[in-house]
């Protein structure tokens, strides 16, 4: 099925089959492999994308769904010789091991800081009212879809802390 | 064969660090492409040009039974399904070699894939389906009818734990006579444990690419050990191992899972030659919990017998524990008390009980992970019906020896980092007095508890290269599955050639490279890197013999001894130039050394370990049952260390793998199936960041000089080993019970607290 997705700033003309995820045409058709498949059930965050702003796991939507859609995939923030802060900050806390959950918990925090920034809450929100402070309990509630199996979340912390630009 | 001695009286750069490479917090070298998704792991490699068309599907189905034969397999329906290029199953996948009666965890042999009609687990593969796109090989694969004649299976571990026998080739130590010791004393200790199966759960799911140029076959697989999978894969296939390259140079996560491999890697090599053309096959998430392998559960009895002072006179664990049917490992959880605390008498020792179960293997620290839950906890409970602090209590009974062997510890800071953690961590502020402090709907309490961790070292190689621009190469058949290897290789390079860090390059993770044992056991960094710090030492000499002998260099005739390595330079005394203009006049195509570790012929005349103290402070909802850890401190001594940055990851990574340990993880059997309920990432509960509060770990400073030529040991398992029994600890001290059934989950936590009225 025809298909266009507006993919890093790119329009990307697809013919993709009815069943294939976003996350296997990113990976397969594109060959965007940054993006990562950890479990294809919505359960680990690995594949996690920004869909014209918004976090998603790319593993439980389907690549037809996305017609017009502008998706931003871990390439599309930066590059190697040109980091954008986040990816300099995950390097700098050393807010990764093995590196395979990493793409997805960079696309996750982006999309959380904008959640903050735009007032959503959280169950970890007192105030519904007041502006939302990013404490680190509010940081991990909302980062907790995101799994890191070598377990760095004390340094995601810090790596997201030190790019929020929020008060603690 | 070295001796430690020699170890102890050379210097080497890494001893002097006059550079100060060694134990700095460099970023990792690989770090910039994993946090840009550009390093490519196992499934994502691109084909080379040569590549005869795109990749190809593989996916396989998985038995649904744990014991019993194949009764039969419709294939025809799969085959006829779109774009499906081959259906495999027993009946006709290609020759392969057979199956050892044993696999041996450092032995290669063949790993066959779809070998007969028996089923020996729930999830042994039994078929392949290989399409033109995964979608294809998918919905192919759920075509795949399996009719099977199933036998009951003994798959309830706690029902058949009696049926344990000795392991092979193992018996039971016991020191003096531990049962009139523990029958005499005045106060003891006698409860059981148990903890469930536990799975690895790496965040990349076993994967292979795999394509043949002619007789040569090149496979990208996410393995911990290259020469042992490419020897293996090459004696399944029938073919010679220098007929396969296998390339695994990113890995996302390991943790032991990987440390042998699985269908994917055997079915894509096969498929890709049988169809022409490049083939990738991945694990789904629920496959890798059945069908690779797991840690498998335990049942633990501990006794501790003690004077009213709290000395130890009699300490005992006995752990039962199991295996798949075929299978030969077995959970050490009682090893490591055998060093750990002085007492006089003492026994311990395993059974080990074959069950229809999937395939046991290690996990993350092997019987410390395990053990400590049980030893760690009923410490704290001897500490309570003493009248004595939990961390005196082990002072208390802190060997000078090693308590079973009487060899000398190589190096032991226990009581350093009990100490140094108390204060840190604020010890003096925990009461024994139960739920004395509250805040809101919480109850908190501290808890502590001991970490220790075998030392290894085992046989490698490395090369180096220095190529006319000055820049140091390292290449070794070693893996990083996210523990620091290529950081830690260039910063020893960069130290040992005197040059900057950003003038060496690592390559890794390729059977071609000089062979090294891999990633396991916390053995890694200290036998990869010694086998660099050799290659570095003989690449070192190269250059001066060159450099003397050559009339251009100002450094000619100069005693090739008293050269220097430093900013790139070379010298002897103030004559000096850069080191890439020598090599560029006399090596234009580079200059490679290459250089070995053995174990020392004397290390087992020491004991050696690492050591760390774990401090916890949980919060308890008595009413929900909900634990929460608000603040978790170790304090590890581990000898030297060589990267500040990836070693306290590994610390903390294992730290939180304690807490997982403690509170959410294990696989629930189905008795009647032999199936894991709990198939993955939703039931299976690893932490997440909200299961997680403030996390720190310190490193002592400390040189292992018996260790290897860098005085350094691991860190990758240390962290875990006692972390959850220090969870459990402070449970118990915020509400009173004890749930010694791991992992300790609000319903059992809730049952204890019913039970005691409380």
């Amino acid at each position: 099925m025809k298909t266009t997705i507006t993919v890093n700033g790119e329009a990307r003309a697809l013919d993709v089959d009815t069943r294939t995820t976003l996350l296997d045409a990113l990976r397969e058709t594109l060959h965007l492999a940054g993006t990562k498949k950890g479990c294809d059930h919505g359960q680990c965050g690995a594949c996690t994308v920004l869909v014209n702003g918004t976090r998603i796991n790319s593993c439980l939507s389907l690549a037809v769904m996305h017609d017009g859609d502008a998706v931003t995939t871990i390439e599309g923030i930066g590059a190697v010789g040109a980091l954008s802060p986040i990816q300099q900050a995950f390097l700098t806390e050393d807010a990764f091991q093995c590196g395979y959950c990493t793409p997805g918990q960079i696309c996750s925090a982006l999309g959380m800081l904008a959640e903050v920034a735009a007032g959503w809450p959280s169950q970890e929100t007192a105030d519904l009212t007041a502006p939302i402070q990013l404490t680190d309990d509010e940081l991990r509630e909302r980062m907790s879809g995101n799994i890191c199996r070598c377990s760095a979340y004390p340094q995601i912390v810090a790596a997201i802390r030190s790019v929020s630009g929020l008060p603690a | 064969m070295s001796s430690v001695a020699d170890w102890e009286a050379a210097s080497n750069p890494v001893k002097e660090n006059r550079a100060g490479n060694i134990g700095k917090a460099v970023d990792r070298y690989e770090g910039p492409l994993k946090v840009t998704g550009t390093a490519p792991y196992a499934f994502e490699v691109e084909l080379p040009p040569s590549a005869s068309g795109p990749p190809l599907y593989g996916v396989m189905v998985s038995a649904a039974i744990a014991s019993g034969r194949i009764a039969a397999i419709e294939t025809a329906q799969a085959e006829a399904s779109p774009g499906v290029r081959l259906v495999w199953t027993h009946l006709n996948v290609p020759e392969q070699g057979p199956r050892p009666e044993r696999y041996d965890f450092f032995t290669p042999s063949p790993r066959p894939a779809l070998q007969s009609d028996r089923v020996y687990f729930f999830g042994q593969q039994v078929a392949v389906v290989v399409a033109d796109t995964f979608e294809n090989a998918n919905a192919a694969a759920a075509m795949v009818k399996v009719t099977y004649e199933a036998d009951a299976p003994m798959a309830d571990f706690h029902a058949v734990r009696d049926q344990g026998v000795q392991p092979p080739g193992e018996q039971d130590t016991e020191i003096g006579d531990f049962a009139a010791a523990f029958a005499a004393a005045p106060v003891t200790i006698d409860d059981v444990w148990r903890t469930p199966l536990q799975n690895h759960c790496q965040m990349e799911p076993c994967a292979t690419t795999a394509w043949w140029d002619g007789d040569k076959l090149t496979v990208n697989t996410s393995v911990q050990m290259v020469r042992f999978a490419q020897n293996s894969l090459a004696e399944t296939l029938m073919i010679p191992s220098k007929s396969v390259r296998l390339l695994t140079r990113y890995i996302g996560g390991g943790f032991g899972g990987k440390g042998s491999f699985y269908e994917d890697l055997v079915l894509a090599s096969l498929a890709a030659r049988e169809l022409g053309q490049p083939v990738k096959v991945a694990f789904s998430r629920q496959q890798m919990m059945h069908g690779t392998v797991h840690r498998p559960a335990t049942e633990q009895r501990v006794r501790l017998g003690a004077t009213p002072d709290g000395k130890l006179t009699a300490m005992s664990i006995m752990t039962v524990t199991h295996c798949d049917s075929r299978g030969n490992f077995t959970e050490h959880a009682s090893n490591f008390a055998r060093s750990l605390y002085a007492a006089p008498n003492r026994l311990t020792g395993h059974r080990l009980v074959r069950m229809d179960l999937p395939v046991a293997s290690a996990m993350r620290a092997p019987g410390e992970a395990s053990g400590t839950l049980s030893l760690e906890v009923a410490m704290d409970e001897l500490a309570e019906k003493l009248g004595i602090d939990p961390m005196e209590l082990r002072i208390l009974n802190e060997p000078e020896t090693d308590p079973e062997t009487g060899k000398p510890f190589s190096i032991r800071q226990l009581v350093r980092c009990m100490r140094e953690g108390a204060q840190i961590f604020g010890w003096d502020r925990r009461t024994p007095k139960i739920g004395a402090v509250k805040n809101g709907r919480w109850t908190i309490g501290l808890g502590m508890a001991a970490a220790i961790r075998g030392n290894m070292l085992l046989p490698a190689k490395c090369s180096f290269t220095v190529d006319a621009e000055g820049v140091i190469t390292v290449k070794q058949g070693m893996t990083d599955i996210g523990t620091g290897t290529y950081t830690v290789l260039a910063q020893i390079a960069a130290e040992t050639l005197g040059v900057p860090l950003g003038d060496v390059r690592v390559e890794i993770g390729d059977s071609e490279l000089p062979p090294a044992p891999g990633s396991g056991g916390q053995f890694g960094a200290a036998t990869a890197g010694s086998a660099a710090l050799d290659a570095g030492m003989n690449l070192r000499k190269a250059i001066a013999e060159i450099a003397v002998a050559d009339p251009a260099s100002p450094l000619y005739g100069g005693p090739s001894q008293d050269i220097t390595f430093q900013d790139g330079v070379i010298a002897i005394a103030n004559r000096s130039e850069r080191l890439a203009d020598l090599i560029r006049r006399n090596r234009p195509e580079g200059l490679v050394a290459e250089g070995e570790i053995r174990p020392a012929a004397d290390a087992r005349n020491w004991s050696q370990h690492t050591y760390g103290a774990h401090f916890v402070e949980v919060a308890v909802d008595t009413v929900t049952g909900e634990v929460r850890t608000r603040r978790m401190l170790g304090v590890f001594a581990a000898g030297r260390i060589l990267n500040w940055k990836t070693a306290r990851s590994q610390l903390t990574g294992g730290m939180i793998w304690g807490v997982g340990s403690a509170l959410t993880e294990g696989n629930a059997v189905d008795p009647r199936h032999g199936s894991l309920i709990n198939q993955d990432l939703a039931g299976y509960l690893v932490p997440v960041q909200a299961d997680i509060g403030e996390l720190d770990a310190i490193m002592l400073d400390e040189v292992d000089d018996k260790a290897n030529p860098m005085g350094i040991k691991g860190v990758g398992e240390l962290g875990i080993s006692g972390a959850g029994a220090a969870v459990a600890n402070a449970i118990y001290n915020a509400c009173g019970v004890r749930v010694r059934d791991y992992p300790i989950t609000p319903d059992k936590l809730l049952a204890a607290l019913e039970a005691k009225g409380l």
